[in-house]
């Protein structure tokens, strides 16, 4: 049996979280704190220098065992803070694991983010010997490959423009450039494929499978483009709160990790253990229906959002900033509804409550929607919750007439607008 | 296959494969100081001439103030040239310093998103300075024809000595406190007043002799043992003092290793607190 290229054993990895006090510290009220009572502040901070207090631990990776051939593409998947960016982090060398090994049978290229040490300064022939050097290609390897960077890019006529000049699109396509020119025997990507427009998305997977097909190297890659997994990977991995939940065939795994997310939006929210912020606020309920009170959702529909939430407080909370954020199934924002976008009509609130938000009308496509919740106190996150609820808008005939035709949308494009067309007769 | 087997560990020990893998990087220390060069004097009206502007006219002022009007001595040496000596190697030391203390802070993009031997990345800011080491000098060469100096042959042979002490000193202090920086951003406020005190310890506007018997108290710092070398080889004032260089050369030697050990023990934790 041949031996496996990438053998992980046991891997795991702790952070300390240190907890700051006030988030920004302002000088003016670190001198306050220092008149008000001298001799806590400072204890408070020589214990803080020597680690006492304030400190907690936080396992971001925990027991991770697995192992990959030559010449597979192994796609990650997990929601956001599972685990997959450490992960990748610790295979590149860039951290270090706190337990177990890791066994690389080859040069490793890493690709954690597009344009790693590009100088706005210098030109793009410049910045490509950079980045290709930082990157771990040699100077002869750079120049060999120079043409066909530039030709892949597309940027021809702007070589010799200092990349701070470029659009952000230019900008993009030179950094992924470089990178796809790299040739390591295993290659870690990091969701470097959600920038860029579609046509060079499609590009830059076209130039995947070429690396994985035709010259045999080993991809390990994470994304949150399941369509891209699907198409380029065999087998998946599927990390949750930093542990392995399945490693399979991509499409079992690909299932599974979307009935996770339906389980979660199952739970109630008060049962929720998959939450972040402070927690002196927390959202136990949330129910959404349209303005006839009915919960199934059509495309149109002016939303009617109710939350209810519980706190550690006494007095009425003041300083209190609301949000949700809608994405679609690829976790792709689509709009946001923020308590701070709109007149603050929130001034206080009560310990204990509910808050409503009403919407305009929504002109989603057929689909599967997901909420995130957060809520904000002083500035400091006291409560955030992904896939708090589920928004499905079904195809059955009932999407909104926004073209007034009776002939309603049933694409599944995300969103539509009313229109109209007509000759133009002159 | 390619038979490079890279094993991850928690606990990695300094091993002779560090230095191997930077040999293999070393197009790194190359393009890391390439980059530093072409960047800095970008959209500049007069580019590289900084370099021999900056001290050019800390000489002219210091030669005002304290040449003329606080008639400092000079061991009998015109005071231009005698504090343009001092100044050049000084400037080395305190840029290359700072540079590289700051370092990894501002190169938090890489540090956190690329692997390759951290090393590289303080090392290759001391680099850049050696090249405004040697514009810098051009003034003091012009200086040398017009106030008539020859330097003899051992004072030339002595200045690339003089030049890898300073560049021992400046590297191991800096790679000790780049590592401190990382954690602690306190440094980026100390470094500079700390750099104008030890402007003032050491004897770049001042001759060793004007401290009298406590002279020998300024032999802890290695740039004394530099500056004064580099006055007595390129301008004869005074034999040249070896064994006030060997001890200087110790030091920067035990300060060097104390620098690489603590960078090394640290380096692999800088992405997770940078």
């Amino acid at each position: 049996m041949e031996e496996p290229i990438i053998k992980v054993t046991n891997i795991s990895k702790r952070y300390n979280i240190t907890h700051q006090k006030g988030g920004y510290v302002a000088l003016r009220d670190v001198l306050t704190n220092v008149a008000k009572s001298p001799f806590k502040f400072f204890k408070h901070k020589t214990k803080k220098i020597i680690r006492k207090e304030g400190k907690e631990e936080f396992w971001a990776l925990k027991n991770i065992n697995f192992e990959v051939k030559k010449g597979e593409v192994i796609g990650i998947i997990g929601a956001n803070g599972a685990g997959k960016s450490t992960l990748l982090k610790i295979l590149s060398q860039i951290t270090p694991p706190t337990t177990g090994e890791i066994r690389l049978n080859g040069k490793v290229g890493s690709l954690l983010e597009v344009g790693t040490g590009f100088h706005p300064e210098l030109t793009g022939r410049e910045n490509i010997m950079l980045n290709g050097a930082i990157l771990g290609m040699s100077k002869k390897e750079i120049i060999k490959k120079f043409n066909d960077i530039v030709e892949f890019a597309g940027i021809d006529k702007f070589l010799d423009t200092p990349v701070k000049r470029y659009s952000s699109g230019m900008y993009v396509r030179l950094a992924f450039s470089v990178a796809a020119h790299m040739e390591p025997d295993i290659l870690i990507i990091d969701e470097v494929l959600a920038v860029g427009d579609a046509e060079f998305q499609k590009k830059c997977l076209g130039k995947m499978n070429d690396i994985t097909k035709k010259e045999g190297r080993t991809i390990l890659f994470v994304s949150h483009n399941l369509a891209a997994i699907q198409n380029l990977c065999k087998r998946c991995i599927l990390l949750k709160n930093g542990k392995i939940e399945t490693i399979g065939e991509t499409k079992n795994t690909i299932d599974k990790y979307l009935n996770i997310k339906s389980n979660l939006i199952n739970t109630p929210l008060r049962n929720r253990l998959d939450r972040q912020g402070e927690g002196n606020i927390r959202f136990t309920d949330i129910k959404i229906t349209n303005s006839e009170g009915l919960e199934t959702i059509k495309s149109g529909d002016k939303l009617t959002i109710k939350l209810k939430y519980r706190s550690n407080f006494e007095k009425d909370i003041e300083d209190i900033r609301i949000s949700a954020v809608l994405y679609n199934n690829n976790e792709k924002p689509i709009f946001r509804l923020d308590s701070d976008l709109t007149k603050k009509t929130i001034k206080k609130m009560k310990p204990n409550g509910e808050i409503l938000c009403e919407t305009s009308r929504i002109n989603l496509g057929t689909g599967i929607y997901y909420f995130n919740l957060a809520i904000e106190n002083h500035y400091k996150l006291q409560d955030y919750i992904s896939h708090a609820f589920t928004l499905e808008i079904k195809n059955n005939n009932m999407l909104y007439d926004f073209t007034n035709t009776n002939k309603p949308n049933q694409q599944v494009d995300n969103i539509f607008i009313a229109h109209s067309f007509k000759e133009h007769l002159k | 296959m390619n038979n490079t087997i890279t094993i991850i560990k928690p606990k990695k020990t300094f091993s002779l494969n560090d230095f191997k893998e930077i040999w293999q990087y070393r197009e790194l220390f190359y393009f890391f100081s390439w980059k530093d060069l072409k960047v800095r004097y970008k959209q500049t009206a007069i580019g590289v001439l900084w370099a021999i502007f900056q001290p050019f006219i800390t000489m002219v002022v210091f030669t005002i103030f304290f040449g003329r009007l606080a008639k400092m001595p000079s061991d009998g040496i015109p005071y231009p040239i005698f504090v343009y000596t001092g100044l050049l190697f000084w400037q080395f030391f305190s840029t290359a310093l700072s540079q590289t203390s700051m370092s990894l802070v501002s190169n938090t993009a890489i540090v956190t998103k690329v692997y390759f031997p951290r090393l590289i990345l303080p090392i290759s800011g001391v680099i850049t300075k050696f090249v405004d080491f040697f514009i810098a000098s051009l003034i003091l060469i012009g200086m040398m024809f017009y106030y008539n100096y020859t330097p003899n042959l051992a004072g030339l042979l002595i200045i690339p000595l003089l030049l890898l002490i300073t560049f021992m000193a400046a590297t191991g202090g800096g790679l000790f406190l780049a590592s401190i920086n990382v954690k602690y951003r306190d440094v980026r406020y100390i470094l500079p007043f700390f750099i104008q005190i030890l402007l003032f310890l050491t004897p770049v506007i001042y001759p060793t002799s004007i401290a009298g018997r406590y002279s020998w108290l300024l032999a802890i710092n290695p740039m004394t043992g530099v500056i004064k070398a580099a006055r007595a080889a390129l301008l004869g004032n005074a034999p040249i003092n070896w064994e006030l260089l060997g001890i200087s050369f110790i030091a920067v030697s035990i300060l060097l290793i104390i620098g690489i050990v603590f960078f090394k023990k640290t380096e692999r934790y800088f992405a997770d607190i940078i």
